[in-house]
């Protein structure tokens, strides 16, 4: 008897059927595993004498990490500002008609991507190498002020524009991909009521643009939170500078990194917390 | 008043507009008819300078749109002026363009300049009767209700004419009716239209003047007993033919 006529023979549907959902057991097989795997390391964690949970301890709350950690976030925080301005700026530039803002906008993207942090850092930390006065005055002209560039650029300066400069090339692709994910036909909607450009920029423009920009924004934050590691080539006391001097000191380095790393995880989270009802906030319209 | 004198415009090599001549009196309602691809949309659209126009010139109650006239020169406005002569010309899209990030009743008070917008932007969307749905956003209304929420827009400003581009091809056959009944009531109201469309029974009933436009010219123009009954031209004819199953 074939299957086909084993359904016909099924008996006419006067009583309630009961609906069995199927089953996946190598889901539950794979599930097993994955718990085995997870309750090993975590026991690891709590047995091996390696992590010395009472350093870790003794160092978490310590007023110099503490401190460094304040550095960190001040870092995170100017740079994440003065980046997305940045950004803001290139990203018309990069969509504007005339080519010269055009292209200036687009080199500056490309040098600023291709060059990698630590070694942008180590450039602007021996500006004074190449320029030792700065001054301001006419473009070629006679000067009014003038500054010795290593009293204007001190080494957490140096760390600061190394970090902005870098993050506002990575903000302004950011913001060129919101900009071009909102519909045109919402700005033209717009230009037909005559609602003036600023505004069309500011109240019709930009809310949409937020819902392409934020999730890589948060992302590219949570970037710039870890590369500010990197500035501990200019000797700045952050979180990831800190604990080496500490570890040099005392040699428990690994107690020490997962002090760092505890911070930066905690950290991340928190960014992650705010990013949700930011964006919530601006997918109002699109949820149902 | 609206007039055309000479209206020209090409995308590249392709010239969609090859001088149109059209004359719309006020409180009238004027359907522009004609196959796909003829130039309707970019007609419209050069009213409200939506699409500048490489010759010719748009005058709206005297009023040159997009331009001041210095000699023989038509030199063009800037971004700012062109916006503000916009605001006295409502366009009603094919596809509504709504802001989806606000609900109904912001939509309608985004582009009002008063202190009491809100206020006038529900007047507005009573008059569409739409008064239950002031604070739903666009998603959550139908096509029908997007495309009334649309016009209450446009006539929020006061407008001195509005312009309607395909307002019901974007809309299911069951919901055209309501968008029509709309600008049914705006045409006996006395407002000024110009109306891109296919509904010939509208533009029968409603249509002071019907406006035939075949690649880039008016072919031919008059009331709709004259131009849907008795066609003078083989184009009018062969298009109506097409329409008219």
């Amino acid at each position: 008897m074939s299957v086909l006529s084993e359904a016909r023979a099924a008996p006419p549907a006067t009583e309630p059927l009961t609906v069995v959902p199927a089953r996946h057991p190598w889901r539950w097989v794979g599930a097993a595993a994955v718990s085995v795997l997870v309750t090993q390391f975590a026991h690891g964690l709590i047995t091996n004498p390696g992590w010395d949970w009472a350093t870790f301890a003794g160092y978490f709350f310590e007023k110099s990490v503490l401190q460094a950690l304040l550095v960190t976030l001040e870092l995170t925080f100017a740079g994440a500002v003065l980046g997305f301005l940045g950004g803001i700026v290139l990203a018309p530039m990069r969509l504007s008609r005339n080519p010269v803002l055009r292209s200036v906008s687009w080199t500056y993207i490309w040098v600023f991507r291709s060059v990698p942090l630590i070694v942008q850092l180590l450039f602007w930390a021996n500006l004074g190498y190449l320029y030792d006065t700065l001054q301001v005055g006419v473009p070629f002209g006679p000067g009014f002020v003038h500054v010795g560039t290593s009293d204007l650029v001190s080494s957490f300066g140096a760390a600061l524009l190394g970090l902005a400069l870098h993050e506002a090339a990575y903000a302004a692709e950011i913001v060129r991909a919101g900009i071009i994910s909102v519909d045109q036909r919402q700005l033209e909607a717009a230009a037909a009521l005559g609602i003036p450009r600023l505004r069309q920029f500011r109240r019709i423009l930009l809310p949409q643009a937020m819902r392409a920009i934020l999730p890589s924004a948060a992302n590219e934050l949570v970037n710039l939170l870890k590369n500010t590691s990197v500035v501990y080539v200019l000797a700045i006391g952050e979180l990831f500078y800190q604990v080496q001097v500490v570890y040099g000191r005392n040699g428990r380095v690994v107690p020490l990194l997962l002090v760092a790393t505890v911070w930066y995880v905690i950290l991340t989270a928190v960014l992650s917390f705010f990013q949700h009802y930011v964006e919530r906030h601006f997918s109002r319209g699109w949820r149902r | 008043m609206i007039e055309l004198r000479g209206v020209q415009k090409s995308f590249g090599s392709h010239e969609v507009l090859k001088g149109i001549d059209l004359t719309v009196g006020k409180g009238s309602v004027t359907v522009i008819l004609g196959p796909s691809g003829s130039g309707k949309s970019t007609l419209l659209r050069t009213i409200n300078h939506l699409e500048k126009v490489d010759r010719g010139h748009v005058r709206v109650d005297g009023e040159l749109i997009g331009y001041r006239l210095d000699g023989t020169k038509l030199h063009e406005l800037p971004e700012r002026l062109v916006l503000r002569q916009r605001a006295g010309i409502g366009f009603v899209f094919q596809t509504f363009n709504l802001f989806p990030h606000l609900t109904a009743v912001e939509n309608v008070a985004e582009a009002i300049r008063r202190p009491d917008a809100r206020e006038r932007a529900i007047t507005e969307l009573v008059r569409v009767g739409l008064a239950e749905k002031t604070d739903a956003y666009p998603r959550q209304l139908s096509g029908g209700q997007q495309q009334r929420v649309a016009i209450a827009r446009a006539l929020a400003l006061d407008p001195k004419l509005v312009l309607f581009d395909e307002p019901t091809s974007a809309l299911d056959p069951e919901l055209v009716g309501e968008v029509l009944d709309v600008m049914r009531d705006l045409a006996r109201a006395g407002t000024t239209m110009i109306v891109v469309t296919h509904e010939i029974g509208f533009a029968r009933e409603v249509a002071d003047t019907i406006v035939f436009l075949d690649d880039g010219r008016i072919v031919e123009q008059g009331p709709p007993a004259e131009v849907l009954d008795s066609p003078k031209h083989d184009r009018t004819r062969a298009f109506l033919s097409k329409v008219l199953v």
